[in-house]
């Protein structure tokens, strides 16, 4: 009697597990299928708020202000264009915070409707989800303490600890450029920052926006280099949502022809965009 | 579930499950170490001692593993020293767990019948002698079902190395996961080999407690 009781809550545990697979395999198709009417044109209109998924730790495009609780940035007034556009109204936009980690389950799961957080396009991440336009041109560079050996992407050796973000491009890039270099990859930049700081690395790689916003924060660090990659920021929508990627698009279009683009950039880089 | 993941990055996975290991190894035999002693400390008769004991446990009990694990990998840049993540990740690892190990030995010492420590005290053994010799090891017999709680919770906790770049089999299942884009898939492997860990030591700590009792 006291056998067969263990058997049993061991295969129930296993079913559990099965459970728990099938489970996910549903929703995923139910994702991809509800993609037209969960995350379409239709439902947002609906429900009269755009979900946006943007980076709240990322000063310059996505950065939560700790005293007022807001959250600014130039992805931020990117993603407020699309609203007005969309709804009519730009503030009927509710930001939800992503990570590099984060954002794609995130949109494929449908809690969030756009993706407007520093991505890069990639064709490995065309794969999962459709992009719009280019919405911001970046390269991937080099952050270093001032006074630093490294000067650009020719000191970094197979010695060096580079430090960067997980699930960001540019930590394959750098293993692509230095094999054999280690690379050390962390949550969010903010934890990538800290660890430069207290020495666990010789530089901090992504790109240049992100760095240029950090070397803002504390003057005692510096970009070096020239920009060695191209990293064209892209907005992502669930796969298959042609409608919302034309939105938005219309909307890049629209923000360009105004010069409305240019001023958003100069307000949060702090120069014109390169033509 | 796409078995290919676990085919494909089987390299990378077994990277991490390495570093898991060899932590969580560390961390054990530390843990157990500076546990003891801080329980000896604990039911010390030295009024200091005592409280050292105290404080360390109440302290450290009472704060998230993450904080300790921030103070060892980021407090050292104060006196000009750096260590990396792994160690860091260890060394905070080794003195949570301490903590917890030293309340479970307390209360097994506390158990051992007040009779033991006096007849090897009166047998000339001097208090520390008596401690070794005597109640030390009918104490470790009567705790180690709550020990092995502690260390199949050591080896789960040792996760918490991924957030400060500790190469364990969490920061490498986040690459995986970053790769593959497959996140549910990519965790339900970490959750087997976490589970090849754990598994077969509560099977022996149960086999163990049921010797013991007989």
């Amino acid at each position: 009697m006291k056998k067969s009781w263990k058997l049993l809550s061991v295969m129930m545990v296993v079913a559990l597990f099965i459970l728990a697979g099938c489970g996910n395999n549903g929703n995923n198709a139910g994702g991809s299928n509800a993609a037209a009417g969960e995350g379409g044109l239709a439902a947002i209109k609906e429900r009269g708020k755009l979900q946006v998924g943007v980076k709240f730790d990322t000063k310059l495009f996505g950065l939560k202000d700790p005293s007022s609780g807001q959250v600014e940035g130039f992805d931020i007034d990117i993603s407020k264009a699309i609203a007005k556009h969309i709804l009519g109204d730009e503030n009927a936009i509710e930001l939800k915070e992503v990570t590099s980690k984060t954002r794609i389950p995130m949109l494929n799961n449908g809690e969030i409707d756009m993706v407007v957080a520093t991505m890069t396009i990639t064709e490995e991440r065309k794969k999962e989800v459709d992009f719009s336009d280019v919405y911001f041109q970046a390269g991937q560079s080099l952050l270093v303490k001032k006074g630093s050996p490294v000067k650009g992407l020719a000191d970094i050796t197979k010695d060096s600890t580079v430090l960067g973000s997980k699930g960001s491009t540019s930590v394959k890039n750098i293993k692509e450029k230095v094999p054999g270099v280690t690379v050390l990859e962390f949550d969010n930049y903010q934890d990538a920052f800290t660890a430069l700081k207290t020495g666990k690395g010789d530089a901090l790689t992504t790109d240049d926006s992100i760095l240029y916003g950090m070397a803002a924060q504390d003057p005692n660090y510096e970009v070096v280099g020239e920009p060695f990659t191209d990293e064209p920021y892209g907005i992502a929508v669930q796969k298959g949502n042609s409608e919302v990627v034309k939105a938005i698009n219309d909307t890049l279009a629209e923000l360009k022809s105004s010069g409305e683009y240019d001023k958003i950039y100069e307000k949060w880089i702090g120069k014109a965009p390169a033509k | 579930m796409q078995f290919s993941i676990l085919t494909d990055y089987f390299g990378t996975y077994m990277e991490g499950f390495r570093g898991t290991i060899l932590s969580s190894l560390l961390a054990l035999a530390g843990s157990f170490l500076l546990g003891t002693l801080i329980a000896v400390f604990r039911i010390s008769t030295a009024r200091g001692l005592r409280w050292f004991g105290t404080g360390y446990v109440e302290f450290i009990r009472n704060i998230p593993l993450l904080l300790v694990v921030y103070i060892f990998y980021y407090g050292p840049s104060a006196f000009g020293l750096s260590l990396d993540g792994f160690t860091a990740g260890t060394i905070g690892l080794t003195v949570y767990t301490s903590a917890f190990i030293a309340e479970a030995i307390r209360a097994g010492i506390a158990a051992v019948p007040k009779g033991q420590t006096e007849a090897a005290r009166s047998s000339g053994l001097t208090y520390v002698q008596a401690m070794i010799h005597v109640v030390l090891p009918q104490a470790i017999k009567l705790v180690i079902p709550p020990l092995g709680n502690q260390f199949i919770n050591l080896i789960k906790n040792s996760s918490v190395l991924t957030i400060v770049a500790g190469l364990d089999l969490m920061y490498f299942a986040d690459i995986v996961n970053s790769d593959t884009f497959r996140t549910f898939d990519t965790y339900v492997f970490v959750a087997l080999f976490y589970l090849v860990l754990t598994l077969p030591l509560s099977y022996v700590m149960r086999v163990w407690e049921r010797r013991l009792q007989r």
